[in-house]
């Protein structure tokens, strides 16, 4: 009757003992991350130095060596939510299009007449053309320049949206193209976001996509949000463009050109040819050096189709200035000597060593296809964390000790029981959260600690309802059988309804609010599960062996 | 010898002054739905936007000279608040600045946050900043629906769960019993003035579980109760399953409260609004299950006998239209 099957016994106790190895490294917090840290370098394949050897003999290989994250809240770091302006790139792809829309007009001359690019939003190429007749003809030309969407969801419809008013033909991104853009945009962004940031190699960095045109970055251990918004907000896009004239603020740019600031003396502008000869797409490589004066400099490799490229412009403009860009300014406009094939080069300006090794990363990791806007940042000192942590620790302690004793005074022997199954609760929180790779923040403490109270409860649910079974005097094996039938219903109820918020709270909540969803509900599968088999299991084993007449609850 | 809060078998009549108990929880919900829109809530940059920068001093803090400091800079709408702590050593004064969201910025500029903490440090040379805290208007929006979405939701789904479980008329109790703590919650954190951030939803939402557990657990024995005694009446039925469960509920209520206020205690500033928040929704909510759940589910009446077609409990329906 009180029996439980010897496989289910097995089954109960390999779950604890697998629950509680897991949670076993976070014991030896600092000891097992420095292994793990080791364990990375070498198979990294970088130098294993004797410190990182004796790191890695500090915690044996054969057992689990995964541990709770920190997060920001308890370690320190820099958390950033940035907006991609996925507008940008719509403005950038109209720039490409022109010179095609420019030439294939230009072939149909005859219907269409002279054309002119007119000024318009970003994002829209307005043209006019002379002979307003011959718009049907015109919008036809342009309208095979559409291919049709890659994508989906876009499938059918093509890239280009079309139409003629008066002598006017206005073409933007159509919406299937639109969409297709962004999705693109914002891959582009997280992956470039994340090779950045991996660049200057942090611990367990996430980078995360969220809804349709946020990143949410999030690196512990990093000085500032600031720190981390210079590192991704800078666009790094580099480009080359001829140079059409020099002077200061009060030049007004010709159609198709742009002016722009130089990097080293504000008075300086330049007018330069708004289309690039070269982008930050044709660069290979860029590594931190010095030029022949000793002074910082980025040494830049180009790309095959890159070097070719520019081998045939610097051919056939010898003598004439062409400037390098970087997000809007000029650092160097240096003269060309000489056909230019080697496909590699130097860009020298007014750099510091930490200027120079930061753009070289930057042009490594490649350029934002689009500008990005920081929404919410929060930078947490580690001293703050530590503070945290330590007296989230302190409660913890006092907090279960109260209830422990607590529960020994009200129920006695079972009260014992119970605070078994309340510290193997404990460790199996942590086993899990080990186990999934979950992040303990501060409010994820609070819910632990919110746990060891709530655990209690399955288990008082059962010794309340044992107590009622045994006024009825129907002897202690059946008292206690009973009592756990009748409880359950109780128990599932409870927990489920209280699980179904930890859900909401979980797919609702972002950051430390999160944290507390898991471990709220880890709590709750644990609690469930010590109360409804250890304790059960511990009660029958105690109960097997001492057969006592009668029982106090 | 075993500590007992509740003497055995008890039959103590809950619902003897339940006009009385009913009336003053309808006058605390009222009475925090006016704190809510004549005094409000105090806001954090979660919700407001703006800035949060914690300061850390070695010397003792001059909240005056702080505000001195800043006003020269022009930001706008600043509060300071000395924040005190069982945990600090001796030397640590922390201050909590806040900043309102500047015009036309989304997170705060750098220049921003230099100028404050240069101004700050020429006040008090040793003065560090161990967190900086920013959100823009943007967030700070979607963050209230997202809060307020999470919430309804959160009750929604219980309503739901409840009615599956057992009948309308306890899913009913039950939520009723939800509103009552979720408000109460609101109007107390009106009343103190304490900060009302993106963690006090949490707390909130974990208030209506474990308000819920409770109302479930004492349900539940009422759905026995019912089943078992066939002919005794609800109110009789309803004060026995309280009785039944009375000592269960406190010692939980208790075991948690242990928890909790130990937390409140050691655990810091930064998560103190928090756990408040949680303290008063295990006395709210324990409370609730007992004299707002229970007396709304005697006054809605339950269908007993399911022999009989719909018709025959009209008794209990007509009771409910009244």
């Amino acid at each position: 009757m009180l029996n439980i099957p010897l496989w289910n016994r097995v089954l109960i106790w390999g779950l604890v003992a697998l629950g509680l190895a897991f949670a076993a490294p976070n014991l030896f917090y600092p000891r097992v991350e420095r292994h793990n840290d080791a364990a990375a370098v070498v198979q990294n394949g970088g130098d294993v130095t004797d410190e990182v050897a004796a790191d890695l003999a500090g915690w044996p290989s054969f057992l689990p060596s995964s541990l709770v994250n920190l997060g920001l809240d308890l370690r320190g770091g820099a958390h950033l939510l940035a907006q991609v302006q996925v507008e940008d790139v719509y403005a950038a792809r109209m720039d490409a299009l022109w010179p095609d829309v420019r030439d294939a007009l230009r072939e149909a001359r005859d219907t269409v007449g002279t054309i002119r690019r007119q000024e318009a939003p970003a994002g829209e190429l307005r043209v006019r053309i002379s002979q307003a007749d011959g718009m049907d003809a015109a919008l036809a030309v342009v309208r095979a320049l559409s291919q049709p969407v890659s994508s989906l969801t876009g499938a059918g419809s093509g890239t280009l949206a079309v139409s003629g008013a008066g002598d006017v033909i206005t073409v933007t991104l159509s919406e299937a193209e639109r969409a297709a853009t962004d999705d693109r945009t914002m891959r582009q962004s997280v992956e470039i976001v994340r090779r950045r940031v991996d660049e200057v190699g942090t611990r367990e960095p996430t980078i995360q996509r969220q809804g349709d045109d946020r990143i949410l970055i999030q690196v512990p251990g990093i000085g500032s949000a600031e720190e981390l918004k210079t590192l991704i907000g800078t666009t790094a896009r580099l480009t080359f463009h001829p140079v059409t004239g020099r002077g200061g603020s009060d030049m007004t740019p010709q159609a198709r050109e742009l002016v722009l600031p130089s990097m080293d003396d504000p008075t300086q502008f330049y007018r330069l040819e708004q289309t690039p000869v070269l982008s930050g797409e044709d660069l290979s490589d860029a590594q931190p050096a010095f030029d022949q004066n000793g002074l910082p400099s980025v040494n830049f490799r180009l790309t095959t189709s890159g070097a070719r490229t520019f081998c045939e412009y610097s051919q056939s403009n010898v003598g004439a200035p062409f400037a390098i860009v970087l997000d809007g300014e000029v650092i160097s406009a240096p003269t060309i000597r000489e056909a230019i094939c080697g496909g590699s080069g130097q860009i020298s300006g007014n750099f510091s060593v930490e200027g120079s090794t930061q753009l070289a990363v930057l042009l490594r990791a490649g350029a934002l296809p689009a500008e990005m806007t920081f929404l919410e940042e929060r930078t947490v000192g580690p001293d703050l964390g530590a503070d945290s942590i330590a007296a989230g620790e302190v409660a913890a302690v006092v907090a279960g000790s109260a209830v422990l004793i607590f529960m020994l005074v009200s129920y006695g022997l079972f009260g014992l029981f119970a605070n078994i199954a309340l510290i193997v609760n404990v460790g199996l929180i942590f086993g899990l959260l080990s186990m999934i790779g979950a992040t303990l923040t501060l409010p994820g403490i609070a819910g632990i600690v919110l746990t060891i109270g709530m655990a209690v409860d399955a288990n008082v649910l059962i010794f309340e309802r044992i107590r009622e079974e045994l006024k009825t005097a129907k002897g202690p094996a059946r008292a206690i059988e009973l009592g756990y039938d009748k409880a359950r219903s109780a128990i599932y109820d409870a927990n489920i309804t209280t699980f179904i918020t930890a859900v909401i709270l979980y797919v609702m909540g972002s950051g430390p609010v999160r944290g507390f969803a898991i471990t709220l509900g880890l709590g709750i599968v644990t609690s469930v599960f010590t109360a409804l088999y250890v304790t059960r299991l511990l009660v029958l084993m105690w109960f097997d062996r001492r057969r006592p007449k009668t029982i106090e609850v | 010898m075993r500590l007992k809060l509740v003497p055995d078998n008890t039959s103590w009549d809950f619902f003897r002054f339940d006009a009385i108990t009913l009336g003053l929880s309808g006058i605390a919900v009222i009475a925090s739905i006016i704190l809510f829109f004549v005094v409000g809530l105090n806001f954090g940059i979660d919700f407001r936007g703006g800035t949060t920068i914690r300061t850390n001093a070695h010397s003792a803090v001059d909240v005056g000279a702080y505000r001195e400091a800043l006003q020269t800079l022009d930001l706008g709408d600043i509060s300071i608040t000395e924040v005190y702590d069982p945990t600090f050593a001796a030397d640590q004064h922390v201050t909590m600045v806040n900043v309102q969201a500047q015009d036309g910025q989304e997170s705060v500029t750098q220049e921003t946050i230099d100028s404050i903490e240069t101004a700050l440090q020429e006040v008090d040379p040793t003065i560090t900043f161990p967190s900086v805290e920013s959100v823009g208007p943007t967030v700070s929006g979607e963050l209230v629906q997202t809060a307020i979405i999470a919430v309804s939701l959160a009750i929604g789904a219980v309503l739901i769960y409840i009615w599956l479980r057992f009948e309308w008329q306890f899913s009913l109790g039950a939520v009723l019993a939800l509103v009552h703590d979720v408000t109460l919650t609101i109007g107390i954190f009106s009343l103190l003035q304490i900060r009302f951030d993106l963690s006090i939803i949490a707390a909130l939402l974990t208030i209506v579980g474990y308000s819920l557990n409770d109302t479930v657990v004492v349900f539940d024995r009422v759905r026995e109760n019912l089943r078992k005694f066939k002919r005794m009446a609800l109110k009789e039925v309803l004060n026995l399953s309280i009785n039944e469960t009375l000592s269960r509920t406190l010692m939980t209520s208790v075991t948690t409260l242990i928890a909790l206020i130990a937390l409140f205690i050691l655990g810091g500033d930064v998560i103190r609004g928090f756990v408040f928040a949680m303290i008063w929704g295990v006395l709210v909510g324990t409370y609730s299950s007992v004299f707002v759940a229970s007396s709304f589910l005697l006054r809605f009446g339950v269908k007993r006998d399911w022999s009989k077609p719909e018709g025959g409990a009209g008794t209990q329906f007509a009771k409910t239209d009244a």
